[in-house]
């Protein structure tokens, strides 16, 4: 089904990303046209049959619950845009209390 | 010393002591400085890393410990396979400076199997993408005419690979993405079964259908590569656990009895006149090779790609939930607050291609289109499973073109997605299913242009598939009668 612009950035917001108009009304067109193209899975009955998410037979595998570092602390902060000590930096979240 | 452009050529090179590993690295880098600016293949170049491991190999050799057919042998991984202290960017601006700490297990066989690797290739961001153009990094040529797309994802491993740029690639196939660009550059491409080959350090776009395979000039420098990397893996819990074999020794051209399944479906309207006559004809050399020909319906593939673009993208918006600008990724300047550090390192890190998947994917998967998108997806996946199920009590194999078209222009379809997205409608049902499927070099268009036979196989039949494709290569000899000029 043809998707709306509010679709879209109601869309956007969910996926945290940001268009500006232009880009907003090419999507909109676009990704209808997609939608409009995949309605056609609602030509099949596919009351009775049973989803798949995965093609092989998935179990859980355990292993012996070991201590082993495979990276480390100093390797997971090295492609960080921002850091301190130990911890990835962001913007403050938390208000100033005044 | 001529160069090598197989595996099989270049082993014979070192073990005859006409060529050392160190001349071939030197050999190869030296055609990528000068050649690639053409084809524009390579993201990055590992000008001192290859020669370090040439160096190694050669060391190796004259002590006498041969590893296999791969020791000392120049081939490139494409730039989704994380390498450790070696930058790896997935084709992407969010990742262009990620250097990642640890090697990815396709990397770290094919460099313990003495492998030298020349770099990284160039893909579409994200391996989103059927023509190479959507890379941060620019487009990839196709060197048969660069006016035109290599095809994608993997779309630098298989211009790199018929360019003789590397001798072989190693790639990755999540609806098309190797068997595609291999049918449009004209070499052998390969994806294994799912679960083959480990995952783990594989920059994931879809979970369920992404798995990695080789790109070479031949189906047995393919089986040789492919042998290399698949096997299971404690670190990927969807690597099977069955023994891998050795597809290369094993190799048969001796297709007598063999049924080959030709789904008539797969001979889809505004398909390329000149691309089914080729495979038409590829069809009855297998005949003529002994193979029994079967007529077969499958009568679901006509949803595959509409199925796919739900599953696909659902996943990948799951996946690159990930790029945030907060770990290792490219961050916005001067963030005010958290929120704008999420949305605007997201919009500028990610490309059209990619914020378009995500938006479908997180679309699908919202409240009040579950059901109606991704569950229904779901539900036809299994409709297209079992279609297979049912061919594979008729037949051994399936046969079919690779790609509707032979390499199209660039720019031809970048502004409708729709139609990019159709491109891959014979590859995609393999990855839907988990099957194995190659595309075999099986000749020219009028214009020059290579077109590919693909062969899907059972679960974990890589061995018959491979036959196939090989009896066919074997009796045709395409790779021997053209080679790809470097753009």
């Amino acid at each position: 089904m043809k998707i709306s612009k509010e679709d879209v950035l109601n869309t956007a917001e969910l996926a945290r990303l940001e268009f500006d108009d232009e880009t907003l009304s090419k999507f909109t067109r676009q990704l209808g046209d997609i939608l409009v193209h995949i309605d056609e899975l609602a030509e099949l009955d596919t009351k009775d049959v049973e989803p798949t998410s995965h093609v092989l037979e998935l179990s859980t595998p355990f292993r012996k619950d070991e201590v082993n570092q495979l990276i480390t602390t100093e390797d997971a902060l090295s492609n960080a845009p921002g850091k301190e000590n130990d911890f990835f930096t962001v913007p403050k979240v938390i208000e100033d209390q005044d | 010393m001529s160069i090598p452009r197989t595996i099989k050529e270049a082993a014979a090179l070192i073990e005859r002591r006409e060529a050392s590993p160190v001349e071939l690295a030197e050999l190869f880098l030296e055609r990528i400085s000068s050649e690639d600016g053409k084809i524009n293949s390579y993201i990055t170049v590992w000008e001192e890393a290859a020669l370090e491991a040439a160096r190694k190999a050669e060391k190796q050799i004259s002590e006498g410990n041969y590893l296999g057919p791969l020791h000392g042998v120049p081939i490139a991984l494409k730039d989704i396979f994380v390498t450790k202290d070696s930058r790896t960017t997935c084709g992407s601006k969010m990742l262009r400076d990620f250097v990642p700490p640890y090697n990815s297990t396709v990397a770290e066989k094919l460099m313990a199997s003495g492998s030298v690797v020349l770099g990284k290739n160039n893909m579409d961001e994200f391996a989103m993408g059927s023509s190479n153009e959507t890379s941060y990094f620019g487009p990839v040529k196709n060197p048969w005419d660069t006016d035109r797309v290599p095809g994608g994802s993997s779309g630098g491993s298989a211009a790199a690979t018929a360019a003789n740029l590397c001798v072989a690639s190693v790639g990755t196939d999540t609806g098309g993405s190797i068997r595609q660009p291999g049918s449009l550059c004209g070499v052998v491409g390969m994806k294994p079964t799912y679960g083959r080959v480990s995952r783990y350090g594989m920059i994931a776009f879809a979970s369920s259908l992404d798995q990695a395979g080789p790109l070479a000039k031949t189906v047995e420098d393919a089986a040789i590569i492919l042998s290399s990397i698949a096997g299971h893996d404690p670190m990927d819990s969807t690597s099977v656990n069955l023994p891998a074999a050795d597809y290369a020794s094993a190799l048969s051209a001796d297709v007598k009895g063999l049924r080959v399944g030709i789904p008539k479906e797969y001979f889809i309207s505004g398909m390329d006149p000149e691309v089914e006559k080729s495979v038409r004809k590829a069809i009855a050399e297998l005949e003529t090779l002994g193979a029994e020909i079967v007529e077969i319906s499958l009568p679901h593939s006509r949803y595959a790609v509409s199925t796919y673009y739900i599953i696909a993208p659902s996943e990948a918006s799951s996946n690159l939930a990930r790029y945030d600008g907060v770990r290792y990724t490219y961050r916005c300047e001067n963030p005010e607050t958290l929120r704008d550090l999420f949305f605007r390192s997201r919009s500028e890190g990610f490309g059209d291609e990619v914020k378009r998947r995500i938006m479908l994917g997180t679309y699908a998967l919202s409240t009040g289109y579950y059901d109606a998108y991704y569950l229904k997806a779901q539900k036809v996946r299994t409709l297209i499973i079992k279609d297979f199920e049912n061919a594979w009590e008729k037949v051994d194999v399936i046969a079919s073109a690779t790609s509707p078209e032979t390499a199209f222009r660039i720019g031809e379809k970048t502004e409708d997605p729709l139609k990019m997205y159709l491109s891959d409608i014979l590859t995609i049902p393999c990855n839907i299913a988990g099957l194995p499927g190659i595309s075999v070099p099986c000749g020219f268009s009028s214009e020059k242009l290579p077109i590919g036979l693909q062969i899907m196989g059972k679960p974990f039949d890589e061995q018959t598939v491979l036959n196939v494709a090989y009896a066919y290569e074997q009796s045709t000899k395409w790779y021997e009668k053209e080679v790809a000029p470097p753009g």
